[in-house]
């Protein structure tokens, strides 16, 4: 692999330093009595060492195969493209004023048009750039937090999310927006929950699931009705805005705590469980769907806690699973252990002295269930009972990956078990609700 | 004919686009097949232009996207996944599709690539979901023989079928997505061919070739041409979407003298003086004027508070309603390009006038407010006061360019061979890597194995057809040129009719009924089948052939059955064909005892006429003889 020659390697490089070419320049193949005449292309890392990428002037781009018959050879020098994004439009002051904290993802990622990569390499203000409309909504403040796909965020990167948010409230604005990758927003968006309590304004997560550079992007709508919320909404509560069906009309506002990455690859991936979304925005109006929420309240105070507890895992229970992996954790001095059960909070019978000794040593299990909808009850079978017996916390109707996040939060704000016991089966940040509503 | 394209210099170029014949789509496991009944699902979606590699935003697409441009997409589970909704990536490039295109490729000469990549061509008008078009090069560098010269094909690629437009409703546009994904080639020539006849005779070649395969799809809208055009002092002009072969040349005699024409308009308003600052974008209310007018058109957007703006055109006095060529005007150029950029419904120009209900006294009155010269044209359109502002912002930009010949644009071709204004041409071309879909690599071991088993090629077709099925040069040309040719072939092995009644049948048959208007796409190959079925076996004549033909395709999901029973076509057997020689002979025997021997003829025309091709006249003769003994 080569720096100058991205993605060529073997024999196609050795072809091309001869030949003195550089990514840009045009260059000719001449082999077999053919002439192949385009513009060097990098060549995506998965490819062999055999072809060369060329640009022909249609616009097209064909791999050449080098043998040893095949002659290269420089015909002109590359003009490189040069990338002038259009000017920042005029910030209209009278607006409210709202900071948009870019961490990364598909929102955030543009086409990179020579190797055709996708790379998180949009800047919060490109963004702004890109979407002009903002301008006519708020004052927008603009911050590169990080460039991470989603999959690559720790709660390293939670903490710092949570205190750049703090950071900005603290400044006065009306909202905050945080542009998140997808497939990990879920967890992000329930730590923010419990990280920033007692919020005077909204914090709106937003996410994409087709990159920025493509006409028919969700980013822009997403991100549009994330701005508006965040600049407009009643609510003052951690939310994800996203579509909320395929079509581009409406965009949904989901409790951090409740929603899950649903789908693979749909805009509407992401679904409320065990709740209503709290609001949705359509033709440019957000109505509420839930009554009870934290009302934006500019006058209330922030209280910042960032701190979560590393040593927590999150097992999910299948048939033939080996205990002795609870009794890992236990030795790698683990504090806490969320189950994914079965069903109404269940795991085989052959768990339960591995889960048993862990509780002993001062573990906290707590049991969710893989059946994503619904609530946990451990009354009615045996199998239940035995866990609740042992020590068990039924966690409700609370999702698995948000109980992880919470019980992180929760051995990060104190050390006594029973307090975090306390702490865990209580209601923080709408993360568990007494009604299950037929939805 | 063709020193006289010469002389002005015309280039022409195709684009033959033609639907592979595939058990899938090119990029996911959907039948390719299109619905006719209602939707199953609608979604509605906004493509906004994404800035180019070189940081610029088409300016065409930034208007459309500006003027909230939405689209409807109409879809249903049988001919629709994901992958078409822009809900999934795609799937990886539809092998079969790959080796059709090799093999189609490789009877052009055209060279393979080594590996194919598939590029995003951007394109926001909403035919493509994900606003753009998946596309990739399979082979370059070709050439077909069209009568002793060689035409070079420049590429073929392989791309994705767009969606289909079925409907416009304000700045709502509906698209069917059923279409988009099945798998087309696209055979491009080089710009080489330089008469409307070599170009229609280069069009069918490629259609020939593609047919060869055997495994290419037929029907209305499976092959689409575009043309390039240009002559000396002209501009290039692209028209999009001829659907026929037949109507390549037309098309390319229309363009040339649509531009002729515009070369003499420019010189005639040269002639009278006319200069572009004269030109202005001075827009005057005339509303009041049409107060009580009795053009509907008009006072339906009176009633709606829309005001009716008007400007001057300067010189241009008799020459918006000069025929360019067949059935296009330059009133009808300014129109499209209102219609584009105003989001209007057409315009109204002082040479058709009176019309439509506008009195003189009303063309009076606005003469006078236009302070209109006797050689002034004045146009003018009533709408919203941003659409009429933008229609006639359109109208003057265009009037401007008359000043200087012929704009280059891309155009529509219309079912009579004319064209109409599409939109602008697109700028530099915007095609990045598809980066879902991995490169194939192609190998020669491959391309050696597909080149070693190459499908008959048309000119040994066309001596099959006439040594096997003893068609004549004729016939066995016009079945080549047909898409009924595997049919043809299928039919003639099979059944007992003569190959020349079927290929007459497939080929001016059809030609004739689809001139009388009869819609003979909707007639299935199952149709066909039985219909030559019935004829072998004698269950109806080969006379019926246009009757039965008329009915089928009126008559969907029919059998031909049921047709001969509806139209009285079936056979008479022995018994009722005696009987009806026994009532004509009744009724002539006056005639008979005259003639003697001698009424024979006479007797078997009037049979054969009662029969309507109902019996064979073998049968009847020997009949006839028999009962005059």
């Amino acid at each position: 692999m080569s720096e100058e020659f991205p993605g060529y390697r073997g024999n196609a490089l050795k072809f091309l330093k001869n030949a003195g070419a550089e990514i840009g320049d045009v260059i000719r193949v001449t082999k077999d009595g053919e002439n192949w005449e385009g513009i060097l292309i990098p060549r995506s890392e998965i490819g062999d060492e055999n072809h060369i990428i060329l640009k022909l002037k249609s616009g097209y781009n064909v791999g050449v195969r080098i043998d040893s018959t095949a002659q290269v050879e420089k015909v002109g020098a590359g003009v490189k493209p040069t990338f002038t994004p259009p000017p920042l439009p005029k910030q209209k002051t009278s607006l409210p004023k709202v900071a948009i904290v870019s961490t990364g993802g598909t929102i955030a990622s543009r086409v990179d048009y020579r190797t055709g990569g996708v790379r998180p390499a949009l800047s919060a203000s490109d963004l702004y750039s890109v979407v002009p409309e903002l301008a006519d909504i708020a004052v927008v403040d603009t911050e590169i937090l990080f460039s991470v796909f989603s999959e690559n965020i720790t709660s390293k990167h939670w903490i710092e999310t949570a205190k750049t948010v703090a950071k900005h409230i603290g400044n006065g604005v009306a909202g905050v927006v945080v542009a998140h990758g997808t497939d990990t927003l879920g967890y992000s968006a329930a730590a923010l929950s419990f990280a920033l309590q007692d919020l005077p304004v909204p914090v709106i997560m937003v996410a994409s699931q087709r990159s920025a550079d493509r006409p028919s992007s969700d980013a822009a709508t997403n991100l549009v009705g994330a701005v508006k919320a965040a600049a407009n909404a009643p609510f003052a509560e951690v939310v994800v805005a996203m579509h909320e069906t395929t079509s581009d009309t409406s965009i949904v506002f989901h409790r951090g705590t409740k929603v899950r990455k649903c789908h693979t690859s749909r805009r509407d991936t992401f679904k409320s469980i065990n709740s209503s979304p709290l609001a949705r925005m359509e033709d440019d109006t957000i109505s509420l769907l839930i009554k009870n929420y934290r009302k934006r309240d500019s006058a209330r105070k922030l209280k910042l806690k960032p701190t979560f507890e590393k040593k927590v895992a999150l097992v999910k229970f299948h048939p033939d699973l080996n205990p002795e992996i609870i009794d890992c954790y236990v030795e790698k001095g683990y504090r806490g252990i969320i189950l994914e059960g079965t069903g109404l909070g269940h795991v085989g019978n052959y768990c339960l002295s591995a889960i048993q000794r862990a509780i002993e040593k001062d573990v906290i299990v707590g049991m969710t269930s893989q059946c994503i909808w619904g609530r946990l009850n451990m009354n009615v079978y045996d199998q239940g009972r035995d866990l609740l017996a042992v020590g068990v916390v039924s966690l409700d109707d609370m999702l698995p990956e948000t109980a992880f996040v919470k019980l992180r939060w929760v051995l990060g704000q104190t050390t006594k078990t029973e307090e975090a016991k306390r702490l865990l089966t209580k209601n923080v940040a709408n993360e568990l609700s007494p009604r299950t509503l037929n939805e | 004919m063709s020193s006289k394209y010469s002389k002005i210099g015309l280039k022409a170029g195709l684009e033959i686009h033609q639907q592979l014949d595939t058990k899938e789509k090119l990029f996911c496991s959907c039948e390719p097949k299109l619905f006719k009944e209602e939707p199953e699902f609608t979604f509605l979606r906004r493509l906004r232009p994404t800035q180019s590699e070189l940081g610029q935003i088409d300016s065409a697409a930034l208007f459309e996207f500006q003027k909230e441009t939405k689209i409807l997409y109409e879809a249903n589970n049988d001919t629709v996944c994901l992958v078409e909704m822009d809900e999934e990536p795609p799937h990886d490039l539809n092998r079969e599709a790959v080796e059709i295109s090799f093999i189609s490729s490789l009877m052009m000469k055209a060279k393979p690539v080594d590996e194919i990549h598939v590029m995003r061509k951007t394109v926001i008008d909403g035919s493509n979901t994900t606003g753009f078009q998946r596309t990739c090069v399979v082979a370059l560098n070709g050439e077909i023989d069209i009568k002793g010269k060689k035409v070079a094909i420049q590429q073929v690629s392989l791309e994705e079928d767009a969606a289909r437009k079925t409907g416009k409703d304000g700045q709502l546009l509906h698209y069917r997505i059923d279409r988009l994904g099945i798998p087309l080639i696209e055979v491009t020539t080089a710009p080489v061919i330089y008469s409307p006849e070599e170009a229609k005779e280069t069009a069918f070649a490629i259609g020939r070739i593609l047919r060869a395969t055997r495994r290419v799809r037929r029907g209305l809208g499976t092959i689409r041409q575009d043309v390039n055009v240009s002559i000396r002092d002209g501009a290039l002009i692209e028209i999009k979407g001829v659907q026929e072969l037949e109507l390549v040349s037309q098309v390319i005699e229309n363009e040339v003298q649509r531009q002729l024409s515009l070369l003499e308009i420019r010189d005639e308003l040269k002639k009278r003086g006319v200069k572009e600052a004269d030109i202005i974008a001075d827009f005057v209310d005339v509303t009041s004027i049409f107060k009580q007018t009795k053009c509907k058109v008009i006072a339906k957007a009176i009633k709606q508070n829309k005001p009716v703006l008007a400007v001057r055109l300067p010189g241009f006095a008799e020459l918006l309603k000069k025929e360019l060529a067949t059935g296009m005007r330059l009133g009808a150029e300014l129109a499209g390009m209102a219609r584009f950029w105003g989001r209007v419904g057409g315009i109204f120009h002082t040479d058709e006038m009176p019309a439509y209900g506008v009195t003189d006294e009303e063309l009076n009155h606005l003469g006078k407010l236009l302070k209109k010269d006797s050689l002034d044209a004045v146009v003018f359109v009533a709408d919203t006061l941003e659409n009429a502002t933008d229609a006639l912002k359109a109208v003057v930009e265009r009037a401007k360019v008359a000043l200087k010949g012929v704009p280059e644009e891309t155009r529509s071709a219309n079912p009579d061979g004319s064209t109409k204004y599409m939109r602008p041409r697109p700028g530099a071309a915007r095609m990045y890597p598809e980066t879902d879909v991995p490169p194939i690599q192609v190998t020669n071991e491959y391309i050696n194995a597909l080149g070693n088993r190459l499908p008959e090629l048309p000119e040994q077709l066309m001596k099959r057809l006439m040594e096997e099925y003893k068609l004549n040069q004729k016939l066995a040309k016009q079945i080549l040129n047909s898409e009924h040719l595997d049919l043809f072939e299928s039919l003639a092995k099979k059944t007992e009719v003569s190959s020349t009644v079927i290929a007459v049948a497939f080929t001016e048959t059809l030609k004739a009924l689809k001139r009388d208007g009869i819609k003979i796409e909707a007639i299935t190959d199952e149709q066909f089948r039985e219909m030559f079925r019935l004829i072998g076996s004698g269950k109806t004549a080969k006379e019926s052939i246009p009757e039965i033909l008329t009915w089928l395709a009126d008559n969907e999901d029919a059998t031909v059955e049921d047709a001969l029973e509806s139209l009285g076509l079936s056979m008479l057997s022995r018994k009722e064909l005696e009987e009806l020689v026994d009532e004509v002979i009744k009724k002539n025997s006056e005639f008979i005892e005259q003639r003697g021997k001698g009424a024979f003829g006479q007797l078997m025309g009037i049979i054969m006429k009662k029969a309507r091709g109902r019996v064979k006249a073998e049968v009847v003769n020997e009949i006839l003889k028999k009962r005059l003994k």
